[in-house]
C-alpha cells in the first residue's frame, strides 16, 4: 500500500476509534490495536508503540477539563502512579520475552472483560476514611462538586488499591492500552471514590503510565513517526468530536452498538492469537 | 499528620488550574508540530510503500531524543514528527514536574516525595530506555 493511502485509511480509523473510545468511555488504545493490527495487518508492536501515544493524547487532552473542574484528586493520582509506573517499567521487561501471538490472547482477554465492565450499570458511593488508616495517614480523602457544592469523600482499601493500579501499570504496557477499566475498577470498586473522581483521576493517571513505557518503547524502535502521525490526529479529533456528541445526542444506544463490536473484535484477537496468525 | 494542609484549599486550586493548561497547551503544541511534520513527510515520501506488517524496528537516530532533534535541525519530516511524539510524551512528565513544584509551596512534603519518585521513574524509562 502506498503511504499516502494508508495515512489516510488509518487517520479514518483512527478517527472512528477516538470517537467510540469518547463515546464508550474506554479510551482509544483497546480500540486502536485490534483495528491496526486486525484491519491493516500492522506488527502488533507498532500498533502498541503508536496506540501508547494515542493514550497520551487523549487522556492529557480529557484531563485538562476534568482538572480544572475539580472532579480529579490529585493526591490519589500522584500517590497511586508509583504503582501504575513501576507496573508498566516492569510490563516492558515482560514484553520482551512474550510472542505476538500470545499478547493477542491476553488482548483478546482484557478486551473482552472491557466490553462487559462497559456495560455494568454506575452506582454512586460515598466512604469515610477511617480514622487511623492509610488513606487516613495519607490525606486521600478529599471533596468534588455534586450540583454547584463540594461534597467531601473518603477512601478506603488503599494496599488493595495499590496492587490492582500495579496491574494496570502492567497491562497498560503489555498491550499499548490505557487500562482505564482497571484503574477505575480500583479507585470505584475497591477503594470507594465516587464515579465520577474515579473515571476522572483514572484518566488523569493513563498519560502518566503510558508514558512510562512510551520512553523505553522508543528506545525499543516501535514508536514509528509515519504511523503516529495519522493515528494520533485521528483520535485525537475523534475523541474530541465525541466529546461534543455526548452532551448532543443519546448515546445508550450508540454504546451498545459500540460494545457488541468490541465484543466481536475480542474473539477475532483470541482466534487470531490462539492460530498463531498474529 | 491532622494538622498537614487540607484538601481543595486555595493553593489546590491554582495548582489544579495551571496543570490543567499545561496539559492542554502540551497537547495543542505536540499536535500542530506533528500536523507540520506529517504535511512535509506526505509530500515526499506519499507514494512510498508501507512495511508495518514487518517488525523491523524505528531507525537508530529516532529513538533517541538528541537524534531525533539533529533530525529537526537537518529538517528531516520524520523527524518533526517524532518531535511531536516527544512532546505528547513529554506532556505528563512537565505535569508531574510541575506537581512536584506546586507540593512544594504547599510545604506538603509528603507529596513532593511521591511526586519525585514518579518523575525518577519516567526520567528513567525516558534516558535508558530497555
Amino acid at each position: 500500500m502506498h503511504v499516502l493511502t494508508f495515512t489516510l485509511l488509518t487517520l479514518t480509523g483512527a478517527l472512528v476509534a477516538g470517537l467510540v473510545g469518547a463515546l464508550t468511555g474506554l479510551g482509544g488504545g483497546v480500540i486502536l490495536v485490534p483495528l491496526l493490527t486486525l484491519g491493516f495487518g500492522v506488527d502488533i508492536r507498532y500498533a502498541i508503540g503508536a496506540s501508547l501515544v494515542c493514550v497520551i493524547a487523549t487522556s492529557s487532552g480529557a484531563a485538562a477539563a476534568f482538572v480544572k473542574e475539580g472532579f480529579t484528586n490529585i493526591r490519589i493520582g500522584m500517590f497511586l502512579e508509583i504503582a501504575t509506573t513501576v507496573g508498566a517499567l516492569l510490563g516492558t521487561v515482560v514484553a520482551a520475552y512474550v510472542s505476538s501471538s500470545t499478547l493477542a490472547v491476553i488482548f483478546g482477554i482484557v478486551l473482552l472483560f472491557s466490553s462487559v465492565q462497559a456495560m455494568r450499570p454506575r452506582e454512586e458511593h460515598i466512604t469515610l476514611t477511617a480514622p487511623g488508616s492509610l488513606g487516613d495517614r495519607l490525606r486521600l480523602g478529599s471533596t468534588y462538586p455534586v450540583n454547584g457544592s463540594l461534597v467531601s469523600y473518603g477512601v478506603e482499601h488503599v494496599p488493595a488499591g495499590f496492587v490492582m493500579m500495579f496491574g494496570a501499570g502492567m497491562l497498560s504496557a503489555l498491550l499499548g492500552i490505557g487500562s482505564g477499566v482497571v484503574k477505575v475498577l480500583a479507585l470505584d470498586r475497591a477503594m470507594h471514590l465516587p464515579y465520577k473522581v474515579s473515571t476522572t483521576t483514572s484518566n488523569f493517571m493513563i498519560g502518566v503510565t503510558a508514558a512510562a513505557s512510551a520512553g523505553v518503547y522508543l528506545h525499543r524502535g516501535y514508536v514509528d513517526p509515519a504511523l503516529a502521525l495519522p493515528v494520533v490526529l485521528g483520535v485525537l479529533a475523534g475523541a474530541m468530536l465525541g466529546a461534543r456528541l455526548l452532551t448532543a445526542v443519546r448515546v445508550k444506544p450508540l454504546r451498545i452498538l459500540f460494545t457488541l463490536i468490541m465484543v466481536a473484535l475480542a474473539f477475532e484477537m483470541l482466534y487470531q492469537g490462539l492460530t498463531k496468525h498474529i | 499528620m491532622s494538622d498537614a494542609p487540607i484538601h481543595d484549599s486555595h493553593e489546590d486550586f491554582a495548582l489544579e488550574q495551571r496543570l490543567g493548561t499545561l496539559l492542554r497547551a502540551g497537547v495543542l503544541l505536540s499536535a500542530a508540530v506533528t500536523l507540520v511534520g506529517g504535511i512535509m513527510y506526505l509530500v515526499v515520501h506519499g507514494g512510498d510503500i508501507t512495511h508495518y506488517h514487518v517488525f523491523s524496528g524505528e531507525r537508530a537516530e529516532l529513538r533517541t531524543v538528541g537524534g531525533t532533534v539533529k533530525g529537526v535541525i537537518r529538517g528531516d519530516s520524520a523527524a518533526i514528527i517524532q518531535l511531536g511524539v516527544l512532546l505528547l510524551i513529554a506532556t505528563p512528565v512537565a505535569r508531574v514536574f510541575m506537581s512536584v513544584i506546586g507540593f512544594m509551596k504547599e510545604r506538603d512534603w509528603l507529596y513532593v516525595g511521591c511526586s519525585l519518585i514518579v518523575l525518577a521513574i519516567l526520567v528513567f524509562s525516558l534516558s535508558h530506555g530497555g
